[in-house]
């Protein structure tokens, strides 16, 4: 964990004074935060605090109100989802969001096509340079897939596969369009604990395996606790408090957050 | 020229159907066969936009009325060869059909591709209908009276053998079918193909997924158009006369039918839907012999068309194709 803990100038992802307004609604409001390259950050807050919100600003869904998000050192405000996609960052979604109807390597391969430099006429021609990239890709996603233990399964339906491994896949997807941050929203709802605790064990392999910084959104705090080094508590919008597990913990903001204030004082 | 060799199967086992359909056969079936083809064409590019791409669109024939009208006009109007290169304005004015449908299809598709469903399904229909009323008030294509007098695709004199007007269309329309049938299918076989697919299944996931779900719906669009174009041409040299009611609603629901009852996403699935929904209406007809002259072609056509929705809502081939039904046959028998 200690390899992550080193200079400001090593920021690859920074927020700054992020708000997202929905009509008279501030879902998001002024959040600021920065994480390091190759950093495990959890973003964790109550029901409707705007996490999700915040996701779909730093992905492209959402335009922000105001605010900006840096990525590398370049704004990626205004840009679509799918350019800001090439540039690395990436995501999971908290409603399984896979191409239910394709097989399991057909999503993973579909992300893939960003670095395929093929036309359509290359398509037509069936010359080399299709094949030897349809190949590279094919091979590429089995790799992966096989790392996360879906290689067996590579030709079934996604929508057959039980739900941990449809999280699983989404996962495998987003890797699979090689991302330099990869957004994880609630990877282990619907989970139970072994599950999750595979999961963890998990993400911090790929995070070692593919050189990847890693966000993530959770409600289970053991997960939260147990692997993220930074922590931002968000409620009701704002960013309430920042900072690793220990002191998230004994935060009496955070407390009251989630528990509510104490009318007896 | 191995990407030649699947194609020129294909063209090989058409090559003799149409020599069976040529020698053996008469004028009427001849021309129904042209027909078969056409309708396989709008049916396999409407598939790619509708089936494959997930946009519902509902302006089709508009497409195709474009083709047809440029490909009359021109080998009307603008014949550039004469005598025995002939063919060769036929095959310019088709390719320029599917161009300039292809083009109106960018100009539709650009704009309206941000519409998703019922709303796309309303503009496409605006944009057909728009074609056809523009038409209408045309006077240079004739109006509302159409263009009559269309010329046929000439016989071929090759020097040592005369190969007859109808084989020739047939030829041709073949081999426009099957390059119409490797292009989709060698797409939809490769990263091109599975973007496409992608956005049928989750735009959202797609575009997070770094698919730039715009240009994939206006790619498929214009591909689709193009085809459409050139089947609208191909139809107005079998039928030598083209009105502006030949491309009107029906025919894009026609269209729409084809790829419905094939199964949304299924090559196989549109070529068999085109074939059976063309030859039905025409195998009907000698019903009316049989039951004292009223004419219950349409009823049949009709029930039968219920019948197969209800039994096979997912299509006659669902998302599968042909060949895949042969790799599993293969298998279980393994």
């Amino acid at each position: 964990m200690s390899n992550a803990q080193t200079n400001s100038s090593n920021i690859i992802l920074e927020a700054k004074n992020l708000t997202m307004q929905f009509g008279g609604l501030k879902a998001v409001d002024q959040f600021s935060f920065s994480i390091e390259k190759g950093q495990l950050a959890g973003l964790i807050g109550p029901n409707g605090a705007g996490k999700t919100t915040a996701f779909n600003m730093l992905t492209g869904v959402y335009m922000p109100t105001s605010g900006e998000v840096i990525l590398n050192g370049e704004i990626l405000n205004g840009k679509k989802p799918f350019q800001i996609s090439h540039k690395g960052l990436t995501r999971t979604f908290q409603n399984i969001r896979l191409f239910k109807d394709l097989t399991v390597l057909e999503n993973v391969l579909i992300a893939g096509h960003q670095h395929v430099s093929y036309g359509l006429l290359d398509t037509f021609l069936q010359n080399d340079r299709f094949e030897v990239e349809e190949l590279k890709l094919r091979n590429k996603a089995l790799e992966i897939l096989a790392l996360f233990g879906l290689a067996d399964k590579a030709f079934e339906n996604s929508c057959s596969l039980p739900y941990g491994e449809q999280r699983k896949l989404e996962i495998v997807r987003a890797l699979m369009t090689d991302p330099k941050v990869i957004l994880l929203d609630e990877p282990a709802a619907g989970m139970n604990h072994s599950e999750t605790h595979k999961l963890m064990d998990l993400i911090a392999q790929i995070r070692k395996d593919f050189k990847l910084t890693v966000l993530l959104i959770e409600h289970d705090m053991k997960l939260v606790m147990g692997i993220c080094e930074k922590i931002f508590v968000l409620d009701h919008g704002v960013k309430i408090e920042e900072g690793n597990a220990h002191h998230i913990q004994n935060s009496k903001k955070v407390i009251e957050a989630y528990l509510g204030v104490d009318e007896v004082h | 020229m191995k990407f030649l060799k699947q194609p020129a199967l294909l063209a090989i086992g058409m090559i003799c159907i149409g020599l069976i359909l040529n020698f053996g056969t008469n004028a009427y079936i001849q021309l129904t066969s042209l027909f078969v083809l056409v309708n396989c064409l709008m049916a396999m590019s409407l598939n790619l936009v509708n089936g494959y791409t997930g946009q519902f669109s509902l302006g089709h024939a508009g497409f195709m009325a474009l083709g047809a009208y440029f490909s009359a006009y021109a080998s009307m109007h603008w014949p550039l060869f004469s005598g025995p290169l002939a063919i060769l304005n036929f095959v310019l004015t088709t390719l320029g059909s599917g161009l300039l449908a292809a083009f109106a299809g960018y100009v539709v598709g650009l704009p309206s591709l941000r519409l998703k469903g019922d709303y796309l399904a309303i503009v496409t229909l605006g944009f057909g209908e728009i074609i056809r009323v523009s038409l209408l008030n045309m006077d240079f294509v004739g109006g509302a009276r159409g263009l009559s007098g269309i010329p046929s695709i000439p016989n071929l004199d090759l020097g040592f053998m005369v190969i007859e007007h109808y084989m020739v269309s047939f030829l041709f329309s073949t081999f426009w079918f099957v390059t119409c049938f490797f292009v989709i299918w060698r797409i939809m076989h490769s990263s091109h193909g599975r973007g496409f697919l992608s956005v049928r299944e989750d735009e959202i996931a797609a575009e997070a997924m770094g698919i730039d779900t715009t240009k994939t719906k206006v790619r498929a669009f214009v591909l689709s158009s193009f085809f459409a174009g050139v089947a609208g041409a191909l139809f107005c040299h079998a039928t030598n006369y083209i009105s502006p009611s030949s491309f009107n609603f029906q025919k894009s629901v026609d269209a729409i039918i084809m790829v419905v009852l094939g199964g949304m996403g299924s090559m196989s699935g549109s070529i068999c839907a085109a074939i059976f929904i063309t030859l039905l209406p025409e195998i009907l007809r000698s019903l009316k012999e049989y039951t004292g002259g009223i004419d219950f072609r349409m009823v049949i056509y009709s029930l039968s068309l219920i019948l197969v929705m209800l039994l096979r809502p997912q299509g006659l081939f669902g998302q599968t194709e042909i060949t895949d039904l042969w790799k599993k046959y293969v298998k279980r028998s393994n």
